[in-house]
Order: structure tokens, then C-alpha cells, then sequence
């Protein structure tokens, strides 16, 4: 039952009806088959963002420069590591599903049982960072960026290590100029390593200019790290994950409330297990690929 | 395997409930005739909306009683219909044709009958998930209609829903509720078919009888089961497209919207694209026009064999011909495109893909016509239909190849050169594939015939009110009407007498349409008629040799009393030579010394 093709069948009388060429049952191969439409919605959505991303003519936020924080380390600079945090627990929780479905063959209750509740944990701590992962993004940097009133942008770094602001990067038309690229362009002045009091009485004289509005953090309309939508397929894609672990994890908390009761035993086999598994796995595969796109390229 | 063993067991014959027999029910054959009929219903109202728009193409600007008398004062004062209710009218015939029709109508009906009967399976793998697929279509049909009632109008951005009209609320008055309601009704849809279609594909892999070999499945059941891979792999796509649509209306993100002016006045919209909704949609829409007719084509496959008593021409071919539209399909959608401002180059590619369709387009109607071809023809009121699907695919096929030129396409993208061609090819194809299927599948689903004299009064006003309508439709098209437009007359541009000509065609496009539809009238009358009053039917009145005409009469849930059928040879021996009689159904074992096909 657990699909293992118990002896080597030859393909014509596989194919030849009455028996599951695939070896599985329908339940196992319905799964497998809404997991592909599923991967197609995902692939739908990801290829937006590249879409939008590709003829997007001005520089794209790096997740490095955006994702550097981590809860209770303050004002710190360790670009992604929260995230690896996240990605590892995901993929570990990946693992204790394979051994509630490993003991699930075994028949082995209190496996399962074991295996799944982890497996939940898992999912839960993966929700709970992404929450504060969220948190973060909207609530944003100490000092936003700074919006001009001709439409330009200015963005300033806090050094922790010199105190002083630096790298006041020049937008214009919703494309980021470089610091280096401005010297000896018209936006020179506008360019400054500020030191100290200096820095921060600029700021805020800024911060009172009418003439002038700093964005902090990240909505649906705006964001400081970069165009618009970046943060609107951030938060829809993240959040459309997100949901689907949500999910997973009612799943999982269904099938063990059915595994506890003894439901998977009398039938006499953890199928159900196995079919929940799948649908893990499968919310893990995308994740690595929503990381790859947000994060790291 | 445990699971495919249980459903060797004999069928189970408890009593069960009116609720539980007619309404939740379960079994396949019961799923099949509520899709039909919600699909009738939906058929006729999108016919009714369509006529509506007819009368006001045909004599502009006339007072109608019958406008006033169905859409009140409110979308038709004096009888002259909104400008604003012409586009909701538009939108909603086809979005209930495409979809509710020819989708869910076409496959939910018919492949929930073939599929289990075909292949000598006791019902579908999940008769649960059955049931849910229908009762979500049925919720999603609700909700469609209920749009039509709303004040502000039905959607009114065409059944592609292109944003922005459909993205902006100020943008037509559909924009606000009635498209909310179309998105809520399609992404309930989608699910609907995503649980029909899991079910299609696994039945059709797991469920087969002993014997039942994919190379001796007939086409309908491969036809339905390259749909229902089309369907798992298009229709998410379209679900992404929505969800961000639904995102752009409701949360105030702008991933289709930029620099756009409502109004005289500038939104503040930046960087979003239309053109990247057309991308997803077309990814969707494409497979759909597919989704649409293949089983159509699969059903006529079935019938032409049968009713020419000949085995059908190149069963091989057939099969490879629908894997290459299905595989075809995918790539393809470019050419939906081709004025958007997407890259010639890319235009190109999606010419040459494009053509390619019409080889296996080719190899299925050259099958057909060779299976025809010598026959001893039955005429049959199916293979009537069978036979008008064949020419209606050849005529919009034809016009097909001009349209996936892109250089020819410029001349008359968006015109009503476009709205005949894909009428005739998938509107008409399509519904003369159902029709033929309800026809001859009518004995199995009712345990009655169909009157066959009114059958052929139907095929013949349709053929002939069909390609009335659609055959000058040509021609308005090339003289640059261009589509969804209320009334030309207030436009420069076209010359008098230009403008005559258009209207002259145009008046004979609507009384065709109005004949066509009365001529539903007798096939509603019809079928209706037939299920209490017809002639009784005998257990395999078409003396076919697939396995739906070997369960009795009697419906019984689990198909077949005994046990399953057995089967020893593919679905098309017909008229083989030394054989007593002209079919040799699929459960005769070979004699000594036959082969198989």
C-alpha cells in the first residue's frame, strides 16, 4: 500500500488495465497530480515577478542590503542569516516528515506521532519567523528613505562603526545612482559623507521640510528599499507560501488528531500520512525557490 | 493495491435517497446528467444575452420591446439598450459559453459518463470529490448569474477581463461589483475543474478495466484525458492571473496598472503591466480553446466510427494528433498578442508554433473524412452533428491559418473577422460535438431515444443559422468592424456606404441568430420531452462495441450487476471481414488466429 511496487510487473500488463501503472492509488496520484497544478500557480506568480522584475529599468533592492537583521541582536548587520534560520527549520521539518511516513510502513504509531508533532513544531516556527520577518520588512530601517520633492530620492546608511551616515544614495525617476557614479555629475552635492551631529542634524532637518517625506518600511503602495513592487510581490508571494504552510500545518494537525484516535491503524495503513507528506514537501520545494528568487538573486 | 482492488468489488446496490440519489449525489452517471443540464441552462441564458446584443447590432438605435421587456427600464430605456449593459452583455455571453457551456458543460458531462462506463470502472476514483466539483460549478454558475442583477451592471471588461476596466472600479460601471462577482464565481469555477480534472486523469489511469490497455481505450476517453491534463496545467495559471487582479482591485497594489488616466485625471499608478495579465491569461485561454474542443473531437471520433460502420481511420494517428494539440496548445498564446506591443521577434516564434497546430489539425480531419470515406453511413441525428462538427472545423480551421499570421493578423486583429473565426471553429465545433454526444448518449444516460425527426429539424436550422450568422460575419470583419464596439455609426471611420454594408450584413447576421435560437427551442423541447416520454431504449441501440453499452438499461450504481467487463480488443472493430455481424464489441474475446488492430 505505501507505494512500493511490491515485484517488478512488465509494462503491458501495467499499462494493460486493472492495475495502477504507477503503482499507487488514485488518492496518492490525485495528490501528486494537484501538486503539479499547484507548482503551475506558483510558476505563474514567480514569473510575474521576474516579468515585472526584467522590465524593471531601474536598480532591484538586493536581499542582502534589505534582510540583515535578527530578532533580539539589535541594530546589527548579518545579511540573510534570519532567513537561513527560517530555510533551515523548513527543510529540517521536511526531515521529521519523512520519519512519520518512514514509521507510518512500520506501522509504528508512536512514530508517527512523534515524527508529526515535530513536524508541526517545525511549521509553527517557520510561521512565527515569518511573522517577525514581515514585522520587519514593514516596519523598516531606523531612517527610511527620504523622498524629494522633485521626485528624487535620497537614501542614508547609519554606520554603527564610524556613527555617522553615509552613502546618501541619489534616486531619480525611481532608479538608484550610484554614490561612485555621482561625483562628477549634477547630483554631486546633493551626495555627502556627513560625520556625527552633523549627519543627524540634517536628517532631521529633513525629517521636518515640508518639501520633503521620508518612507519607513514597506507597504502595499510603497517601500524604502526600493520600487513599489518589490514589497507588493514580496508580500504577496511570501504571504501566498505562507498560507500554504498555514495549511500544511492544519493538515498535519487533522492528521494527527486522526492518527491519535487510532483512525490510520485500524485501516491499516498511513496513507494518509504519506498523502500529507507529500503536500509538505512540496510547500518546502516552492519555498526554496520563493528564497531563491527574494533573496539571494 | 488495496485501493484498486476495492473497486473490483461487485457494485453495491443499497437503496438510497432522493437527496443522496438526486441531488448530493455521487455517482458519476447522476454528476454527468446534472452538468448537462446546468450546462443547458447556462447555454440558453448565454444565448438569450447574446440575442439581446444581436438586436441591437442588427437595427441600432430602434426601440424593442424586447429589450425593455427583459432588461427594464434601468439597461434598455425606450427599449434602446445602455451602452454600458452592451459590453456586460458581451462579457457575460462569453464567459458563460466559454466556461459554463463548453467547459464545464461538454467535459463535466461527458466525461463523467464516459470515463467509468468506457472503461469498465465502477464509478470515479472519488465520488466525494465528484459531487464537489459539480455542486462548486453549480455555486460558481449562481454567483454569475446573480451578476447580472446587480445595479451597477455585470462585468463589462470582456470574458478576458483585460485590466484596467477590470482592475479600476471608476472604469465602467461592471468594474465595481459585478466583477468582483465574476472573479469570486471563476476562481470557485477553478477549483470545480481542478477536482474534476484530478479525478479524470486518475480514473482514466487507475480505474481501467482488466484487458482495457491505453492503445485500446476509445478516443473519447483520450480525448478527455489529454483535456483534463490541459486543464490541471492551464487553469492555475489563470488562478495566479485572477488572484493578482483581485490584489490590484482590493488592496490597492498596482501589479497590472500604469499611467493611467480616468477622467482627465492622472493615477497614481507606476511600473505595472498589462501586458504581463494578457501573458498569464493567454497562457490560460490558450489550452482553454483546447480544453473546449477536444472532446468535442473525441466524441465525434466515437460517433463517425460508429455510424459509418468502419473502423476509425488511423487510431495511432488520432491519439498522437491530440497529444501534439495538447502539447501544441502551451505554446501558442503569443498570438493573442500580436498588436500588444510585445516583441516582433517573440511574435515570430509564436507564428511558427502557431501553424504547427494545423498538422494535427489536419490529420484529425483527414481521419475523419477517411473513416466516412466508403461507409455505410447510419444518419443518425449524432452524426449529423458529427458530420456539421467536421465542416465547421475545416471553415474555422481555414480562417485560423490567416489569423496566426501575424503580418495578416494586423489587418484585422480585434475585428469581427476574429469573432467568426472563433466562433465557428470553437463555438460551433464544440456545441455540434455536445449536441452530437447528447444525441447518442442520450439512451445511456435515460434509458430513452431522442425523437429523430425533431433531431434533424435542429441539426438543420442550426447548420444553416450558424453559418448565417458566422459566414458574413467574415465579411464585417474584413470590412474593419471591429469587435465590442455598441454602434459604428458614430465613428469616422468608415465611408457610408461601407457603413451600409456592414449594417445590411449585420441585420442578416441577427435574423440568423434569432432563427438559431428558436431552433434550441426544439431540442430543449426535445430532450425534455424524451427523458419522460420517449421511445424506449434497448440496451445498444447504435450497435456500438465500447463498454457503456454493455451495462443494462437500468441504471445501477457500480455500472454493471456483475462483475466488471473484461476486454480483449480495441473499440473500432467494425465490418471486419469475416465477422457474422458488423460489431465486434470490446468484450469478445479474439477468435482463433484474429489480431488485434
Amino acid at each position: 500500500m505505501g507505494g512500493h511496487a511490491t515485484k517488478q510487473i512488465d509494462a503491458p500488463t501495467l499499462w494493460g488495465g486493472s492495475m495502477s501503472p504507477f503503482s499507487t492509488s488514485y488518492g496518492k496520484l490525485m495528490m501528486w497530480f494537484f501538486l503539479v497544478s499547484d507548482a503551475l500557480t506558483f510558476g505563474g506568480l514567480l514569473v510575474a515577478y521576474g516579468y515585472t522584475r526584467y522590465t524593471y529599468t531601474g536598480e532591484w533592492p538586493a536581499g542582502e542590503e534589505v534582510f540583515h537583521h535578527f530578532p533580539l541582536a539589535g541594530e546589527t548587520h548579518l545579511p540573510l542569516l534570519y532567513v537561513a534560520f527560517m530555510t533551515f527549520i523548513l527543510i529540517v521539518s521536511s526531515v521529521t516528515m519523512v520519519l512519520a511516513v518512514e514509521a507510518g510502513h512500520r506501522m509504528d504509531k508512536r512514530g508517527v506521532i512523534k515524527w508529526l508533532a515535530w513536524t508541526i513544531v517545525g511549521g509553527f516556527i517557520f510561521l512565527g519567523s515569518q511573522v517577525w520577518e514581515w514585522s520587519h520588512f514593514i516596519h523598516g530601517s531606523e531612517y527610511g528613505r527620504i523622498t524629494l520633492q522633485d521626485g528624487s530620492v535620497v537614501k542614508a546608511h547609519y554606520n554603527h562603526d564610524t556613527h555617522a551616515f553615509e552613502g546618501f544614495e541619489v534616486t531619480q525617476d525611481g532608479s538608484l545612482y550610484k554614490a561612485e557614479e555621482q561625483k562628477s555629475g549634477e547630483h554631486e552635492e546633493k551626495y555627502a559623507v556627513l560625520h556625527g551631529d552633523h549627519a543627524k542634524a540634517l536628517y532631521n532637518s529633513i525629517e521636518e521640510n515640508e518639501s520633503y517625506r521620508i518612507v519607513r518600511g514597506a507597504n502595499l503602495y510603497e517601500n524604502e528599499y526600493g520600487p513599489s513592487h518589490y514589497g507588493q510581490f514580496f508580500f504577496f508571494i511570501t504571504g501566498f507560501h505562507g498560507f500554504h504552510v498555514f495549511s500544511g500545518v492544519v493538515i498535519n494537525i487533522l492528521v494527527l488528531m486522526m492518527v491519535l484516535k487510532g483512525t490510520m491503524h485500524k485501516r491499516g495503513h498511513y496513507e494518509m500520512v504519506e498523502k500529507t507528506g507529500l503536500y509538505w514537501h512540496f510547500v518546502d520545494l516552492v519555498w526554496v525557490f520563493v528564497f531563491t528568487f527574494f533573496y539571494l538573486v | 493495491m488495496g485501493a484498486t482492488v476495492s473497486h473490483d468489488d461487485h457494485g453495491h446496490h443499497h437503496e438510497e435517497g432522493f437527496i443522496s440519489k438526486y441531488i448530493f449525489s455521487m455517482d458519476h452517471k447522476m454528476i454527468a446528467k446534472q452538468f448537462l443540464v446546468t450546462g443547458m441552462m447556462m447555454g440558453v441564458l448565454g444565448m438569450m444575452l447574446s440575442i439581446f446584443f444581436r438586436i441591437q447590432l442588427g437595427w441600432p438605435g430602434e426601440e424593442s420591446t424586447v429589450l425593455n421587456m427583459f432588461l427594464g427600464d434601468d439597461w434598455a430605456p425606450n427599449g434602446i439598450l445602455d451602452r454600458n449593459m452592451y459590453l456586460g452583455l458581451v462579457t457575460i455571453h462569453g464567459t458563460l459559453m466559454v466556461f459554463f457551456v463548453l467547459t464545464a458543460g461538454l467535459s463535466g458531462t461527458f466525461s463523467n459518463l464516459l470515463i467509468p462506463l468506457q472503461l469498465g470502472a465502477r464509478d470515479m476514483a472519488s465520488g466525494f470529490l465528484n459531487m464537489l466539483s459539480y455542486w462548486m460549478f453549480f455555486i460558481s454558475t449562481c454567483l454569475m448569474t446573480i451578476s447580472l442583477f446587480v445595479e451597477s451592471g455585470p462585468a463589462m471588461a470582456g470574458w478576458t477581463v483585460y485590466p484596467p476596466l477590470s482592475a479600476l472600479e471608476e472604469a465602467v460601471p461592471g468594474s465595481g461589483l459585478g466583477m468582483t462577482l465574476w472573479l469570486m464565481s471563476m476562481a470557485i469555477f477553478i477549483a470545480s475543474s481542478l477536482l474534476g480534472s484530478l479525478n479524470y486523469i486518475v480514473t482514466v489511469l487507475n480505474l481501467r478495466t482488466k484487458g482495457m490497455k491505453m492503445t485500446r481505450m476509445p478516443l473519447t476517453i483520450w480525448a478527455f484525458f489529454v483535456t483534463a491534463i490541459l486543464g490541471v496545467l492551464s487553469f492555475p495559471v489563470l488562478l495566479s492571473a485572477a488572484l493578482l487582479l483581485l490584489m490590484d482591485r482590493t488592496m490597492g497594489t498596482n501589479f497590472y496598472l500604469s499611467d493611467i488616466i480616468v477622467g482627465g485625471e492622472m493615477m497614481d499608478y507606476t511600473g505595472g503591466s498589462p501586458l504581463l495579465f494578457e501573458h498569464l491569461f493567454w497562457f490560460l485561454g490558450h489550452p482553454e480553446v483546447y480544453i473546449v474542443l477536444l472532446p468535442a473531437l473525441g466524441i465525434t471520433s466515437e460517433i463517425i466510427a460508429t455510424n459509418s460502420r468502419k473502423p476509425i481511420f488511423g487510431y495511432r494517428a488520432m491519439i498522437g494528433s491530440i497529444l501534439a494539440i495538447g502539447f501544441l496548445s502551451f505554446i501558442v498564446w503569443g498570438h493573442h498578442m500580436f498588436l500588444t506591443g510585445m516583441n516582433p521577434f517573440l511574435g515570430g516564434v509564436f507564428v511558427f508554433t502557431t501553424l504547427l497546430i494545423a498538422i494535427p489539425s489536419a490529420v484529425k480531419v483527414f481521419n475523419y473524412l477517411t473513416t466516412i470515406w466508403k461507409g455505410n453511413i447510419v444518419y443518425t441525428p449524432g452524426m449529423l452533428f458529427s458530420i456539421g462538427l467536421v465542416s465547421t472545423f475545416i471553415t474555422g480551421g481555414v480562417t485560423g491559418i490567416i489569423l496566426a499570421d501575424s503580418a495578416l493578423d494586423i489587418t484585422v486583429h480585434d475585428t469581427y473577422f476574429v469573432v467568426a473565426h472563433f466562433h465557428v471553429v470553437m463555438g460551433l465545433s464544440a456545441i455540434f460535438g455536445m449536441f452530437a454526444g447528447v444525441y447518442h448518449w442520450f439512451p445511456k444516460m435515460y434509458g430513452r431515444m431522442m425523437n429523430t425527426k425533431m433531431g434533424y429539424f435542429h441539426f438543420w436550422t442550426t447548420l444553416i443559422s450558424g453559418y448565417g450568422v458566422f459566414f458574413p460575419m467574415h465579411f464585417v470583419g474584413i470590412a474593419g468592424a471591429p469587435r465590442r464596439y455598441y454602434d459604428y455609426s458614430v465613428y469616422d471611420l468608415f465611408d457610408k456606404a461601407q457603413y451600409e454594408m456592414i449594417l445590411d450584413l449585420n441585420v442578416l447576421i441577427s435574423i440568423f441568430a434569432i432563427l438559431g435560437a428558436f431552433a434550441q427551442g426544439v431540442f430543449i423541447f426535445n430532450f425534455f420531452y424524451s427523458i419522460w416520454f420517449g421511445q424506449k431504449a434497448v440496451q445498444n441501440p447504435w450497435k456500438s462495441n465500447t463498454l457503456e453499452w454493455t451495462t443494462p438499461v437500468e441504471h445501477v450504481h457500480g455500472n454493471w450487476p456483475g462483475p466488471r467487463p473484461e476486454v480483449h480488443r480495441w473499440p473500432y472493430d467494425y465490418s471486419k471481414p469475416g465477422a457474422e455481424e458488423d460489431f465486434i464489441p470490446q468484450i469478445v474475446p479474439l477468435a482463433e488466429g484474429e489480431e488485434d488492430h
